[in-house]
């Protein structure tokens, strides 16, 4: 029943619904931007450099976010061979590449006025490339690969391989001593950052993530009508 | 339920995950001297094996009270709070360099206590907050 249900309901996703969240994006991310470069406070160390940590942040949530997604749905797609779930990772995949690439150039240009380099290659910024390098493959293997069983298993392949880089990247800052801060925010224990800071990296994150959200509708939308159009080809 | 073909799918994966996991574990821990980035003072006092000649990082807290400067050359003292070593260096510190914060000095031992950096960079901690609030917190304590 899964199998046939979550693609069809796709196909009916009309561009109300898209329309409609595009405007709560622009809405959220308006107000992010004007709380985190206007209302919020400067830093007591770093000054206004600070202000970098609200699209850096999110951005590295999401692309590590977007990884995550994909390895365990590259796991369930091994085990279950579901095709939809692959469309799924397929679509998302660039979403997490772009997101990985932000956080990297941020994170640079965030680097030089505090740390006094564009670039260091500690623990957490190396394990950040690697991740843009497992995506990078991911993409490249679904581009180049024509035939969607084996461009399927390689990319699963992929996927289930860079999963165990995602908790490389998260405990990186622990394990080892790096020049990148650990963690501000963490599950265990309350965040270390002003509330009147947190709150816009909050509104930033979700204004972000619905944007991830609008870019994934409107690819997995595309990607299951290509795949119907190639699986009509390749059946007459 | 779960048919034999998924079953043993899922012992191949198991069995796959467990051993990457084991293989990934260990190339980290042997490469540990290259993933960190820098060593404490700590580390490089228990360190039997320190090489003079290459190029190695030292970090931890500048510690309070101890930077002093004579023309260009800076000298201050990096402390773990249990060991600590002299670091001279000559040239532009980064904005965030301060008394009592973090910092990570590159550059040659000349021996366990003292260290000769061409570069240094400021690592700043995870809190942030307005300085108003870091004021009234100083106050408090």
């Amino acid at each position: 029943m899964l199998k046939s249900f979550f693609p069809n309901r796709i196909l009916s996703l009309n561009n109300k619904l898209i329309t409609g969240l595009v405007i709560v994006m622009i809405f959220t991310v308006f107000i992010g931007i004007i709380y985190a470069l206007v209302i919020s406070p400067p830093d007591y160390v770093q000054g206004d450099s600070v202000r970098i940590m609200y699209v850096h942040v999110p951005s590295s949530f999401i692309a590590v976010g977007c990884f995550g997604f994909i390895g365990i749905a590259s796991i369930f797609n091994f085990i279950f061979k579901v095709k939809f779930v692959s469309l799924m990772s397929k679509s998302i995949a660039p979403i997490g590449c772009i997101f990985t690439l932000v956080s990297i150039v941020t994170g640079s240009l965030w680097g030089k006025p505090t740390w006094g380099v564009w670039w260091a290659w500690d623990a957490r910024l190396t394990s950040m490339v690697i991740l843009s390098c497992f995506y990078a493959a991911y993409i490249l293997t679904w581009k180049f690969i024509d035939r969607f069983e084996k461009a399927n298993k390689i990319t699963s392949i992929i996927a289930i391989l860079g999963l165990f880089n995602l908790p490389v990247i998260k405990y990186s800052v622990d394990w080892w001593s790096t020049l990148h801060q650990p963690s501000s925010i963490t599950l265990t224990s309350s965040p270390t950052i002003h509330y009147t800071m947190l709150v816009p990296l909050i509104i930033m994150f979700f204004g972000m993530i619905i944007y991830s959200l609008i870019i994934f509708l409107m690819r997995y939308k595309t990607e299951v009508i290509k795949f119907k159009l190639d699986k009509k080809k390749y059946n007459k | 339920m779960l048919s034999k073909k998924v079953k043993s799918r899922i012992f191949i994966l198991i069995l796959s995950f467990v051993s990457l996991a084991i293989i990934i574990f260990f190339v980290l821990r042997s490469l540990e001297e290259n993933v960190i980035y820098f060593f404490s003072p700590t580390e490089i006092y228990n360190k039997s094996d320190i090489s003079f000649n290459k190029k190695i990082r030292v970090g931890g807290l500048v510690k309070e009270g101890s930077t002093s400067k004579s023309g260009t050359i800076i000298n201050f003292i990096i402390t773990d709070l249990k060991n600590e070593i002299i670091v001279s260096y000559s040239g532009p510190v980064p904005n965030l360099f301060s008394e009592g914060k973090g910092v990570v000095a590159e550059g040659k031992l000349k021996d366990k206590k003292y260290f000769v950096a061409d570069k240094i960079l400021a690592k700043h901690d995870e809190n942030y907050m307005p300085s108003e609030v870091s004021k009234s917190l100083e106050k408090s304590n």
